[in-house]
């Protein structure tokens, strides 16, 4: 299932102080183009730290976090864009972004790094359509000249407004949601809130789509359904996923590569199958020392 | 038959325990009133029971009015008593019973209030007019038609502050006074006319928005909350001592008016009733204002209900909801929250100005805190982010304490000396807290969706965030 690219994304060097604790640790990986990242580890290894660094939500203690968009070649210029002081520079070939110099709504708006949250963050009062609506909200804002032309009744705009709607009913087909779009968000089931919250990510048109444990709290049913659709839009959409998880069947399912946390510093990463037989992936889990795990594996039969 | 029997032989054994709970009910009913009568008792008697007034010497004496403070605390603990003893009850039974579908009524009702609506208050004053008299007509359409607009028109710029984008803003009286002193003092010394001034003191107070909000807006919640109240209070300050400008507590006086298309309301050979060969009178300028606050209100109303359906205005309620979410879409927290703010600020300032050319006077005391807080109750009872409940609560919270003036009729019951405007506070506060209880979310208590695919439904407002800044 491995999906070939070079990185779009590069973490190097990552780490993030909270005072004397250190959430992560000198981390460094690459999320590859096309293809699905696994980040796992422990509870407060420090995942949603990482994400909050790359989304933009923290300012990292130290570290790059470069992400590429277009062709592959604009990597070439990432020494001297740092170099430079800029947050990200465009070339007709691509484009080049330092997420830890940009703000966090710039992170999404112009990087087009799109993530969910560990605990859902929906619109809760508006209806699943608004919240669609919301997600494409640079585009719109556009399109009706910064409301002005939008308030006097442009046609450009309430085409503009169309095609939007287009493309929300387009991802709730995708996220089996339709039939539901004109209900609050709050009133949904929870796995449909999830998903609701993926489809949202996703009407923002990022390269990179970074996912908080979409899978907790559904069922397995739901999460096979998840699951499917996720590799869907990976093959269909030109994008990338990094997500976190705990379960592990998801992750050594779908993802092509997997970084493992503890206490904030990398201790492995690889194919799945690589990580699976790791020991020190495996005490991490078990949380027991690397001397153990023979014995520990020995006694739960792996 | 045997159904008969039946329920004769049920209403049998439900009649004795009601029988013997029925004293039980009664003694805590009676309990209860005798508990609030002491508590009533207890805040009237300062309130209600002493009474200061200057005799004939100047001097200040204390006098006891104890039939009427008797008559609070029996009024008190007698509805204590009815709503113990029979409404509590009632209305238990009634939340048990299933609720009926909305009547086929409803819908039609729906659709005709907003046209109906607008109708009537753009005949308002010819109704007026013929069922009061040309002599009545002057206070109704000035006291209750202006004085209505003006707040409804101030609720619906707050609204767009609070009800949508779910900052508190305590201190919306600031960009009032702004647009105020802004038409005033332009239009005495540079002698501009009212139409080029109502933009401008709107840009002028969407302005002082937009430079409060920079500093402010990275505050949330209570802390805005406080800083808003501050900045109203430093506004109105500068205004009192900045005499050099604004003469201080004296006020600003004989602002021009407006005119209409050039030609001024006087009683002149060149003023509007000369002009078109009619007699005289102050009511024509009264209409003429009336049809001035009337345009602008629905303007304000018209252009609110279209920004909701932009993304600018969606944005705003995202907002309200979740501005995490927001910031991870790629929207501009910032600068969305000092666009809701300069656009609220921007209304008050053509309110401020229509107020200073129809009073003609200006004072710092136009301006003081109970403006914003009464603004903002009528957005909060209105049900934030509703147009039509802001101009019900309107209509509610300014026509009520207008009537209050009238009630001549209370002084044959409680003595010449009584004057139900005392009163206002009281039962503006009693309303408030009687709204808070029965509907805490506000009169309107749904949310209208901006856009649809197959129906619009009503969101209830239990989902809706009411926003932390
Ligand atoms: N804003 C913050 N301030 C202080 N400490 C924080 C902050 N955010 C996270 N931490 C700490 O950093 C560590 C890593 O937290 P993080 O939320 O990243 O863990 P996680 O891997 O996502 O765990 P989980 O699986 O439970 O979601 C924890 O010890 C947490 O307490
Ligand atoms: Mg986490």
């Amino acid at each position: 299932m491995a999906r070939e690219g070079s990185p779009v994304l590069r973490v190097e060097h990552l780490t993030m102080r909270f005072g004397g604790l250190v959430a992560v640790d000198d981390l460094s990986f690459e999320v590859q183009s096309g293809a699905i990242t696994a980040l796992i580890g422990p509870n407060g290894a420090g995942k949603t730290t990482v994400f909050n660094c790359i989304t933009g939500f923290y300012k990292p203690t130290e570290g790059r976090i470069a992400l590429r968009r277009g062709a592959p070649a604009v990597w070439s210029a990432l020494e001297g864009l740092t170099d430079s002081g800029k947050r990200g520079l465009v070339r007709p070939d691509g484009a080049l972004f330092l997420l830890e110099r940009m703000p966090d709504y710039l992170v999404a708006q112009q990087a087009r790094v799109a993530r969910t949250f560990q605990n859902i963050r929906l619109f809760s009062g508006m209806t699943v359509l608004e919240n669609l609506l919301v997600a494409q909200h640079n585009p719109l804002m556009l399109a009706s000249g910064y409301t002005l032309l939008g308030i006097l009744g442009f046609p450009s705009y309430a085409s503009a407004e169309r095609a939007a709607l287009d493309k929300a009913r387009s991802w709730l087909d995708r996220f089996g949601l339709i039939d539901r779009a004109d209900d609050p968000a709050g009133e949904l089931p929870y796995g449909a809130q999830r998903r609701l919250e993926v489809a949202r990510a996703m009407c923002t048109d990022p390269v990179l789509l970074c996912l908080d444990e979409p899978a907790a709290g559904l069922n397995p049913r739901e999460s096979a359904e998840l699951n499917e659709i996720l590799l869907r839009i990976c093959d269909e959409c030109d994008i990338s996923i990094l997500l976190i998880e705990h379960d592990m069947s998801v992750v050594m399912n779908i993802s092509d590569h997997i970084v493992v946390l503890d206490y904030g510093v990398k201790i492995a990463g690889g194919a799945p199958d690589e990580v699976r037989n790791d020991a020190k992936v495996i005490a991490a889990y078990l949380g027991v020392a690397d001397e153990e795990v023979a014995q520990v594996e020995a006694s739960v039969g792996l | 038959m045997a159904v008969l029997a039946n329920s004769a032989s049920e209403g049998g054994r439900a009649e004795k325990p009601i029988l013997s709970r029925e004293p039980n009910r009664f003694a805590a009913a009676l309990r209860e009133a005798a508990f609030t009568g002491l508590v009533s008792f207890g805040l009237f008697l300062p309130l209600i029971g002493f009474e200061t007034v200057t005799n004939i010497r100047d001097e200040l004496i204390l006098r006891t009015r104890w039939p009427l403070l008797a008559a609070f605390v029996f009024i008190a603990a007698g509805g204590r008593f009815f709503y113990s003893f029979a409404l509590a009850p009632w209305l238990a039974r009634r939340a048990q019973k299933p609720v009926k579908p909305a009547a086929a009524w409803r819908g039609h009702f729906k659709k005709w209030f907003v046209p109906f609506a607008i109708g009537f208050v753009i005949a308002y004053p010819v109704i007026v007019i013929l069922v009061t008299g040309w002599g009545g007509a002057l206070k109704w359409i000035d006291n209750f038609g202006i004085q209505i607009l003006i707040y409804m028109m101030l609720g619906w710029g707050l609204n767009i502050v609070v009800g949508l984008a779910g900052l508190l803003d305590l201190g919306y009286v600031a960009f009032y006074a702004v647009g105020a002193y802004s038409y005033a003092l332009l239009a005495k010394n540079f002698g501009l006319s009212f139409w080029v001034l109502l933009p401008l003191a709107g840009i002028l107070s969407s302005f002082w928005g937009i430079l409060l909000g920079f500093p402010v807006l990275r505050l949330r919640g209570d802390y805005l909350a406080i800083v808003t109240l501050a900045f109203g209070e430093i506004i109105r300050l500068i205004i009192i001592n900045w005499t050099a400008l604004t003469n201080g507590y004296a006020g600003i006086i004989s602002i021009p008016r407006p005119s209409f298309f050039g030609i001024p309301f006087n009683a002149n050979d060149n003023g509007f009733a000369a002009r078109f060969g009619l007699e005289f009178s102050p009511l024509y300028r009264v209409i003429f204002l009336y049809y001035i606050i009337l345009a602008l209100g629905l303007l304000t109303c018209f252009v609110t209900v279209r920004l909701r359906r932009l993304p600018v205005g969606r944005a705003w309620e995202a907002l309200r909801e979740d501005q995490i979410a927001c910031r991870s879409l790629g929207i501009n927290t910032t600068n969305t929250k000092l666009t809701a703010f300069a656009m609220g600020a921007m209304f008050a300032g053509f309110a401020g100005s229509f107020f200073a050319a129809r009073e003609a006077f200006i004072s710092p005391e136009s301006f003081t805190f109970i403006e914003s807080a009464t603004v903002l109750s009528i957005v909060v009872l209105g049900g934030m982010g509703s147009q039509i409940g802001v101009a019900i609560a309107a209509i509610v919270m300014i026509g009520g304490t207008e009537i209050l003036r009238q009630l001549n009729f209370l002084k044959e019951i409680f003595g010449a000396t009584f004057d139900p405007t005392q009163y206002r506070m009281l039962l503006f506060g009693l309303a408030l807290v009687l709204i808070m209880i029965w509907r805490p979310r506000g009169l309107i208590a749904t949310r209208e969706p901006s856009v649809f695919l197959k129906k619009r439904k009503a969101i209830s407002v239990d989902l809706v965030q009411e926003g932390r800044g």
